[in-house]
């Protein structure tokens, strides 16, 4: 079985995966990181959606092979300690959430658009592809706002 | 609907225990506020009976030492913010801080109702959660006042403590232990009157929601049980197809692959991750045999429903008619979270864990799935990734524990999102017939004739089914229409209901019937304004008969601008809707220039549900079902093509994403007194008739078949 290494989350990490697992399954069946959430497995739903060296990326469609010597950051690794990222605290602030599950997913996304544009237009929010279910759309799209307006 | 809940008194027990554990009765049913003593929970008389052990039916308030008050729920967090709402009622009553109240979700339980639906949880909960914790603070107030021997009546709480009029404080846990032995408490033990509400009525962000936005939630995939392994179904491509044969030796051969078992829904692989079940479950070779909806399609299940529509009747002798026929398409519950279950199923007991909103009957028909006793089988209640629905079936759960018995270890049971989508459930499709029949300016009589598709298996089964009928059909079209309980003064009013057979997983999907009976109506309401020269907000002004549903009405009509001019190609449209002892109305901008590609612009809501535990989580909640409208009038459904559901993912079934969603949003919550009504559904119905009337009356098209673009 091959072995990769990565950094997840600040930490640097090996596993043995077959080099076409994906990303998704790597963190949540061989590393216990739950954060990101299979939603479809197909990169259409977005609820695992995760960084990849800053960038978002969405890990059920992400072979680990990919993933070799770079750095993974999931929602567990977004905050500093215990003081949330400005999206996560904006989040918190808005009370975005209903049933959370694609939550980290949307606040990957948002922290992913925010980094590409610091003043995102409606037109910007409106490429996020997330899906929530619960349709907390339009405290996203508060949030995004917050969070860009503080920085 | 739901049988009526008897409010009136809430006896409070005191549980034999070293910590102070109080303990009320819940009522065995959910039920609508209506018809409730408004001023219930004043004239209760707490007991101080002393009950040794747990009772199950109870409502139980723990206060621990750590000065955590922990109430264990019998009922299901799917978002909905139940949680949220019962740890304000404890706090306000306990005059606890909210970070120091613990809401754990209660296993299933033997007796009592541990039932989450039909928008019952805070109408349920209201009375004995506070007078729970009413009582619980009468008796650590008592406990002070002995330890410090001061009278109780000088001694205040806040903060999770007790203050002495010197300044002194000590916290409730610290008087846990003595406050245990309090018979009879100095002070009262009635809960607040409305007017000293500090917690209650006050916009209050969710208590999970830093769990949440830090990824530390658990849902029933992220909950390690030692040794559960991933484990995947291959499924038939048509709902209810069977296996034939299967040829499982590639996949076996395949590395990570602990075990294989053909159940009934199909062949599940149990794996070392779910990439290794998928991988095996793809390298399974099955010959499949048709389901039995094989021959039907869409267009056959549409004549059929249409053939079962109760006739019309003829109309009254001198009046005008107007007249619709809708079509409603089946929808998917769709919850971000797939059904999931963990299962440890061993010779003589089980235990399992998944969100459930009908923990009892799972239990139960788990333990008879995999043939043990009730009383072997712990089901563990998980929070759950969104619902609509669709966990008061426990599909999931029956095949995990049998997948569990089979293979002999537990397992991790997952759908995928195609097995979710292709093999349901569904809001059943259904087809309408309404007639307002009018004279001299006003509707005399108003007729709703409809059928939906009922689901029927010919060999019935828990493992061919999987779920509960029971409570899903009992909540269905047993009743009379909405449009009977007399929302519109629309004279003689009446209706009945056909249904169609079928062979097809089917469920209750968030707001029920009303989501197409009562959409339906508001087209019509719309219509009849139309054919009388009248705008539909003054229309509906001069036909409601409620002042709070008039209130609703005015409010997003004021706040929403109602008869602003709009440019070609958009148009406002507005909707009113009134169940669970609640109402709502909904105002509706939208850009039609592209029909195709309609975007709701601006959604307005008011909703009067008596007291308002938590005015944010109500207006999330109707946030929701502005969504849930948006998605089934203009785009979300399900095509059945030879009995197959042709969409498989969110790339076709198309629920709203933030494209869709309105730039502005706002919700107003009607101030009120009265004990709360259901709240988690009501938005639904209100959504969806002004999403379609805004279509309409922007477009110049008289909408029927729904979703429009499908």
């Amino acid at each position: 079985m091959p072995s990769y290494s990565f950094l997840l989350n600040g930490k640097p990490v090996t596993v043995e995966a077959p080099a076409d697992m994906p990303l998704l399954w790597v963190l949540r069946d061989l590393l216990d990181v739950t954060g990101p959430k299979y939603g479809c497995g197909v990169g259409v739903c977005r609820a695992c959606t995760s960084h990849l060296d800053g960038a978002e990326i969405q890990p059920c469609v992400v072979p680990v092979a990919d993933c070799a010597g770079r750095k993974v950051t999931t929602i567990e690794g977004l905050a500093d300690g215990d003081t949330l990222h400005p999206v996560q605290q904006a989040w918190l602030d808005c009370d975005v959430a209903q049933c959370g599950f694609c939550q980290p997913g949307q606040i990957m996304a948002a922290a992913a658009l925010l980094k590409k544009t610091s003043s995102p237009t409606d037109a910007d929010i409106d490429r996020i592809e997330n899906v929530c279910r619960c349709g907390t759309y339009s405290r996203i799209r508060e949030a995004i706002k917050k969070a860009s307006a503080q920085g | 609907m739901a049988r009526q809940l008897s409010r009136r008194r809430f006896m409070v027990y005191t549980l034999a225990a070293s910590t102070l554990t109080v303990a009320a009765p819940l009522g065995c049913d959910g039920s609508s506020a209506e018809g409730v003593e408004p001023t219930a929970a004043g004239v209760s008389t707490p007991s101080d009976v002393l009950v040794t052990g747990t009772d199950e039916e109870m409502l139980v308030l723990e206060v621990t030492a750590a000065n955590r008050v922990v109430v264990r729920l019998p009922r299901v967090e799917v978002g909905q913010g139940i949680t949220t709402a019962v740890a304000m009622m404890i706090a306000e009553e306990l005059d606890a801080r909210l970070a120091d109240v613990d809401i754990p979700l209660a296993e299933a339980r033997k007796k009592g109702n541990q039932y989450t639906g039909g928008s019952s949880s805070v109408t349920s909960l209201y009375g004995p959660a506070r007078e729970l914790a009413a009582t619980a603070r009468a008796k650590l107030v008592t406990a002070a006042a002995r330890r410090w021997h001061l009278p109780a009546g000088q001694l205040r709480t806040r903060d999770t403590m007790v203050i002495a009029p010197d300044g002194r404080t000590a916290t409730f846990g610290s008087l846990t232990e003595s406050a245990a032995r309090i018979q009879h408490p100095a002070v009262s033990t009635k809960p607040k009157p409305t007017s000293e509400h500090r917690v209650i009525g006050r916009p209050t962000t969710r208590i999970d929601a830093r769990d949440i936005v830090t990824g530390r939630a658990k849902y029933a995939g992220d909950v390690a049980v030692a040794g559960a392994k991933p484990t995947v179904v291959a499924r038939p491509p048509t709902l209810g197809g069977k296996v034939v044969s299967v040829d499982d030796r590639a996949a076996r051969a395949l590395p990570g692959v602990h075990a294989v078992v053909r159940i009934a829904g199909g062949v599940a692989v149990v794996a070392d991750s779910f990439h290794h079940a998928f991988k095996a479950r793809d390298a399974l070779r099955i010959t499949w045999a048709p389901g039995p909806l094989a021959a039907l399609s869409d267009a056959g299940i549409r004549s059929r429903l249409r053939a079962a529509v109760p006739p019309l009747g003829t109309p009254l002798l001198g009046t005008r008619q107007v007249t619709g026929e809708f079509e409603f398409a089946f929808v998917s519950h769709a919850p971000m979270e797939v059904l999931t279950a963990v299962a440890d199923v061993r010779a003589d007991r089980a235990e399992l864990w998944f969100s459930s909103q009908t923990p009892m009957d799972a239990r139960d028909s788990i333990a008879s799935a995999v043939g043990l006793p009730a009383s072997k089988v712990r089901v563990h209640v998980t929070r759950g990734g969104g619902s609509f629905g669709r966990r008061l079936n426990f599909d999931a759960a029956i095949e995990a524990a049998l997948i569990s018995k089979a293979a002999h270890r537990p397992v991790k049971l997952m759908w995928s999102r195609n097995d979710d989508i292709r093999h349901g459930r569904m809001r059943p499709a259904s087809h309408h017939r309404i007639r307002a029949s009018h004279a001299g300016g006003r509707v005399v009589s108003f007729t709703h004739m409809m059928a939906s598709v009922n689901e029927s298996y010919e060999q019935e089964g828990p493992a061919a089914q999987g779920g509960v009928t029971g409570v899903v059909s009992g909540s269905r079209v047993a009743g009379p229409l909405p449009s009977d309980s007399g929302l519109y003064n629309f004279g003689r009013v009446s209706g009945d209901s056909g249904g169609v057979e079928l062979a097809m997983p089917l469920g209750a999907w968030r707001s029920v019937d009303s989501g197409t009976s009562r959409t339906a109506e508001e087209i019509v309401v719309d219509e009849v304004a139309g054919s009388l020269g009248e705008d539909p907000v003054a229309f509906r002004r001069t036909t409601l008969r409620s002042k709070r549903v008039k209130a609703v009405l005015d409010k997003v009509a004021s706040t929403g601008n109602w008869g602003r001019t709009m440019p070609a190609g958009q148009a406002q449209g507005v909707a009113v809707h009134e169940e669970y002892g609640s109402c709502v109305a909904c105002l509706v901008e939208i850009d039609a220039t592209d029909p195709k590609k309609p975007r709701v612009t601006k959604v307005v809501m008011a909703a009067d549900v008596g007291t308002a535990v938590n005015p944010r989580g109500l207006q999330a909640q109707l946030m929701g079902t502005a969504a849930d409208g948006i998605s089934t009038v203009l785009q979300a459904g399900l095509h059945i093509d030879r009995g197959a559901v042709r969409e498989g993912s969110f790339a076709d079934f198309h629920y709203a994403r933030q494209r869709h969603a309105p730039l502005h949003f706002e919700a107003h919550i009607m101030p009120s007194r009265r004990d709360p009504g259901g709240a988690g559904e009501l938005g639904v119905p209100a959504a969806a008739g002004a999403v379609a009337n805004a279509y309409a009356r922007a477009t110049g098209t008289r909408p029927r078949r729904f979703p429009i673009n499908f």
